[in-house]
């Protein structure tokens, strides 16, 4: 896997192709809407999803904190699916966050998923954070600059040989950076949704994560909405 | 085997002792004599046997699987439902009854038929199950909805006989497979319920007599020969036009195709896909100075379009219409004259079931002419004629049945009545394609239905069945009962997208991959017209119509079948035999002439590859004939080794017949390139990530209940939570990779891909059988291929290539001089 560098609000950072952003002057990572326990959430409905979504999130983690070795990590909220779904992690899975929190300065930011940080799983929980010049939040909020956020699962195809191809991705103009769902489970909306792009300046740049590489592609590049589809 | 030679039970029994006075005197008053396999019919079903009836179309089979029922009930009378019939199309079930309601009536019959659909109103759906009629007609669907109801073990208790309908499209495929495990629950509530199938002339007929069977054996079904079959016809277009070397449209050939429907009285032209089926009607419209109404059929289309073409054609009201395979099956239209199928034909049994669409007048010898595109499909076209007048057909036995299928019927069987697993499992192996099932397997898939089956952390909360005492288990709660009956089916639509012209009607529908890939401005064709693309709002696909014949989107392609081995064998034996090659067109037996003297030709046991330089490339072209799909694969395996040996390969394009791969340096070693380990090597790494497996996972999870479906309209409102299968598939496969859904995906995978079968037999024969010609230049035989480039769709495993491929296009663009 590697990773695309950009600049942004004056900060060096990297896309990560697992959608992790790395801002190696502050050996900081970020992730953004882990959804844990997504599975679990839909069996009472009768959709009895694998439930392995938390496990395996927490196993992509794993690796990317392994290949940028973060002195502090940023989940940018919506961490857990809903405010049961801490209590729901199988022993296994919390064990292993838990020993991920101790081993980094570990900060929860709160989404609308989940409003309160878990209790016994170690970290802290902040509503925003700031560092120099960004400032970390789940969602936009209005007139901001210089802001990392999550919230909106963005994902962007782009036009290849007749048809469409794409997937999750980073998007900015430049004043703002949407991250992509980290989140096994998290599935996407795309960047040319009215919610997303009225956030976002008339220019604005995707990075699109392929299979192994990040693509970056500017706005007037890509297709049309596609119809909001994924949760 | 030809139905010649297959086992023909002839009944010698006179009209007169079979059939009761009201129906001799019926068929008398018409001028007519009863068909041999009627009355065939008639003594199996008086003998108490099951029969499968194989007749080409329009042989009077239909009425003939009805004659015995109604004989019973208007000679015995009948308490409630008597015969059900099973047709795979909702239309083809409403034809059928009109067309039974016309004894009936002449004969004034005291038995009531009716139909039972999707379109029946609720009201009237509740009144059958309350008071059913004689006969009920209705689809495989609908079937397995009423047997998920409590009451059904009354509804079907005095049910007498079964008729199924064209069951050479159902066995072997997922609606087969659900059909199959619904008469074994029938044949339990109404042990001597007789069946009564119905099929078009088949390759293996054996294979489909167990499967119509209730014990799976096929000695335990009759087979009846039906309809005295007429020879047919069928000849190449003899073009005076330049022969293409590539392509599929066959524009050259369409003014002569125009001739022939001039002169011909009413014309079916079929097509392979549906973009040929756009552009070869765009183009007789063109030609098309007499006005002849000319309509154009495909699956794509509105519905009340399609109807309404069927209707005109039905009316006689047409002088042809261009269709692809949503023609093959369905009502039959007497007065077709002519068939003409343009592009070859792919399969040998198919072709045959396209002829026989024309002349259905009986002793009128079906007509049919072959218009190939380009020059290998002058060779498969003469294969395929040849393999017409032998009589040899093509096509694969029905194979086991998939797991999903089984999960929904045990669902559906837990909200009609408790069920116990032994109990079960016996029912359902009585049907042919659950006949070797295991018992593990169908733990699992019990296990799965109930609560997921997940191996590492089981859900012990929510379940979906609930066990009772005596181990019988039901469904946990009505939510479940409802949530099983709005997902059922084995139909899973791929995700498309209305056409709609702005402020104007819906054309009918593409696929969301076609779609997506659509910028402002393009044009393309659509319905037969030219569209420009304005935008996609709401899942719909905005266009208006636009001028100019070009379009800059090639056409939606939709369907397209690979060649059959079969008919690849066939095309081999003629590249193989220059003494036949006086058959051929001249400018086919030219090329073929040259190229044996630049190169050399394929021979039936070797394997011909061919390398050459061509600009700063180097080319591979191997004369595999194994089909496209085989190819494809072929592609990504060699693609792969030859990027571990350094050569740097570029892309590689395939075709039905050959694969061309292309690369930086020059490939030595042909033979250990192609070594049979390759599949062993690299196939399963590459199949597991392949979209087709996601493809076959999505469908399996929806069709298993995992998942439920999308309804169109429902997205958008949000009532409905959709999953991305994608992402359930990595998960699942990486931690818990035999669960039953992902063994389920690769039965599936392996059975929609004989195509790997194919393959592995192809490299074990080319083994130290390759004969490599080094040239020096590209010889006549791979210029088809190396035209296909750059109009190959590419699959969705290289996701990385196609991102870095689009962004070199923007380079190029932002740094093009050019005005």
């Amino acid at each position: 896997m590697t990773a695309a560098a950009f600049d942004f609000h004056g900060a060096g950072l990297l896309a990560d192709a697992s959608g992790a952003l790395y801002w190696p002057a502050k050996e900081t990572l970020a992730v953004a809407d882990l959804h844990l326990e997504k599975g679990s959430a839909f069996a009472a409905n009768g959709t009895l999803l694998p439930p392995y979504d938390s496990r395996e999130t927490l196993r992509r983690l794993q690796a990317v904190l392994r290949r940028h070795r973060p002195r502090r990590v940023i989940c940018l909220g919506d961490s857990f699916h809903d405010t049961d779904a801490a209590g729901r992690l199988p022993a296994e899975d919390a064990a292993t966050l838990c020993r991920l929190t101790k081993a980094h300065e570990w900060i929860w930011i709160t989404g609308n998923h989940d409003p309160d940080a878990p209790a016994d799983l170690g970290g802290i929980a902040a509503r925003e954070f700031r560092a120099d010049r960004l400032v970390f939040r789940h969602e936009a909020a209005a007139h901001a600059a210089g802001e990392v956020s999550g919230h909106f699962h963005p994902k962007a195809s782009v036009p290849a040989r007749g048809r469409a191809v794409g997937g999750r991705c980073f998007v900015t103009d430049g004043d703002r950076l949407i991250l992509p769902a980290f989140g096994a489970y998290a599935g996407g909306l795309d960047v040319r949704d009215p919610a997303i792009e009225e956030l976002l300046g008339s220019e604005y740049t995707v990075l699109i994560l392929g299979r192994a590489r990040v693509h970056a592609f500017r706005r007037s590049r890509m297709l049309r909405v596609e119809a909001p589809r994924l949760l | 085997m030809s139905l010649a030679e297959a086992a023909v039970r002839k009944t010698s029994a006179d009209a007169q002792e079979l059939l009761p006075d009201r129906f001799a005197g019926w068929f008398a008053g018409r001028g007519w004599r009863p068909h041999a396999h009627q009355l065939a019919l008639v003594a199996a079903a008086q003998a108490g046997r099951h029969a499968l009836v194989i007749a080409p179309t329009g042989g009077g089979k239909t009425l003939a699987g009805f004659l015995p029922s109604l004989i019973e009930i208007s000679e015995a009378g009948a308490e409630g439902l008597h015969t059900l019939y099973i047709s795979p199309l909702k239309a083809l079930a409403v034809d059928v009854h009109r067309n039974l309601e016309t004894p009936i009536a002449e004969m004034r019959l005291p038995v009531t038929a009716e139909t039972r659909t999707g379109d029946t109103p609720q009201h009237k759906r509740q009144r059958q199950r309350e008071r059913p009629p004689n006969i009920l007609l209705t689809t495989p669907e609908s079937l397995t909805l009423l047997l998920s109801y409590p009451d059904a073990a009354k509804l079907f208790r005095g049910l007498r006989c079964v008729v199924l309908d064209e069951i050479h499209a159902l066995a072997g495929t997922k609606r087969g497979d659900q059909l199959a495990l619904c008469l074994t629950r029938l044949q339990a509530i109404a042990p001597g319920c007789r069946r009564v199938g119905l099929s078009a002339t088949v390759a293996w007929p054996d294979a489909l007599r167990a499967w119509l069977a209730t014990d799976a054996n096929a000695g335990s079904v009759d087979l009846i020969a039906g309809g005295e079959s007429v020879d047919a016809q069928v000849g190449m277009l003899a073009t005076r036009e330049q022969m293409p070397w590539s392509g599929h449209m066959a524009v050259h050939a369409l003014p002569e195709v125009y001739e022939e429907i001039r002169r011909a009285g009413t014309t079916l032209v079929f097509v392979n896909t549906r973009a040929q089926a756009e552009i070869v009607f765009q183009e007789l419209w063109h030609l098309n100075e007499d006005n002849l109404p000319i309509a154009l059929h495909h699956g794509s289309l509105a519905r009340e379009q399609r109807r309404k073409v069927e209707a005109a054609m039905a009316a006689g009201r047409l002088r042809a219409v261009v269709a692809t395979s949503s023609l093959d099956l369905g009502i039959d239209w007497a007065a077709v004259d002519l068939v003409i199928q343009v592009g070859a034909p792919k399969g040998v049994s198919r072709l045959v079931q396209r002829v026989g669409r024309s002349g259905h007048r009986l002793d009128v010898p079906s007509r049919a002419i072959l218009v190939p595109a380009n020059r290998f499909e002058v060779l498969e076209c003469r294969a395929a004629i040849d393999a017409v007048r032998e009589g040899t057909l093509d096509g694969d036995p029905p194979q086991p049945g998939g797991f999903d299928v089984l999960a929904q019927h045990v669902m559906a069987m837990a909200c009609a009545a408790p069920f116990h697993p032994d109990e079960l499992y016996r029912e359902v192996t009585r049907a042919a394609p659950y006949a070797d099932l295991g018992r593990k397997d169908f733990d699992d898939v019990v296990a799965f239905v109930d609560h997921g089956g997940y191996a590492l952390r089981e859900y012990e909360r929510w379940r979906r069945l609930e066990r009772l005492p005596d181990g019988h288990y039901k469904a946990v709660s009505p939510a479940m009962v409802r949530r099983l009956r709005m997902n059922i089916g084995t139909i899973v639509e791929a995700t498309t997208l209305k056409v709609k012209i702005l402020r104007g009607p819906v054309l009918g529908e593409v696929e969301e991959y076609f779609a997506l890939g659509l910028e402002e401005g393009d044009t393309f064709i659509f319905s037969g017209q030219m569209l420009r693309f304005v935008g996609i709002r709401e899942m719909t696909v905005e266009a208006v119509r636009a001028g100019g014949d070009a379009p800059q989107v090639p056409a939606y392609v939709g369907g397209r079948l690979p060649l059959t081995t079969h008919l690849a064998e066939r095309v081999r034996a003629i590249l193989a035999r220059p003494a036949r090659w006086h058959e051929l067109p001249d400018q086919v037996r030219e090329w073929l002439d040259i190229q044996r003297w630049r190169s050399c030709l394929p021979e039936p046991d070797w394997l011909l590859v061919e390398s050459f330089p061509r600009g700063r490339k180097h080319f591979m072209v191997a004369y595999c004939f194994e089909g496209r799909n085989a190819h494809q694969t072929l592609g990504m395996l060699l693609t792969r080794r030859m990027e571990r040996a350094g050569l740097a390969p570029m892309g590689f394009v395939a075709t039905d017949y050959v694969i061309a791969v292309w690369s930086m340096k020059p490939v030595g070693n042909v033979q250990a390139l192609f070594d049979e380990d390759m599949l062993g090597d690299d196939l399963e790494a590459w199949m597991d990530e392949s979209s087709m497996l996601k493809r076959t996972f999505r469908n399996v999870a929806v069709i298993a209940g995992l998942i439920e479906r999308q309804y169109p309209g429902e997205r958008k409102t949000g009532k409905q939570v959709t999953f991305n299968s994608d992402l359930i598939y990595d998960t699942l496969r990486r931690h818990e990779p035999q669960h039953i859904l992902l063994r389920a995906t690769r039965r599936d995978a392996a059975r929609g891909l004989t195509d790997i079968e194919r393959l592995a037999g192809m490299l074990k024969r080319a083994k130290d059988r390759i004969l490599h010609r080094r040239l020096d230049r590209v010889s006549p035989l791979a210029v088809p291929v190396l035209l296909e480039i750059g109009k190959e769709r590419v699959d969705g495993e290289a996701v990385d290539e196609l991102l870095d491929e689009a962004a070199q296009e923007l380079i190029a663009e932002a740094t093009d001089r050019r005005p």
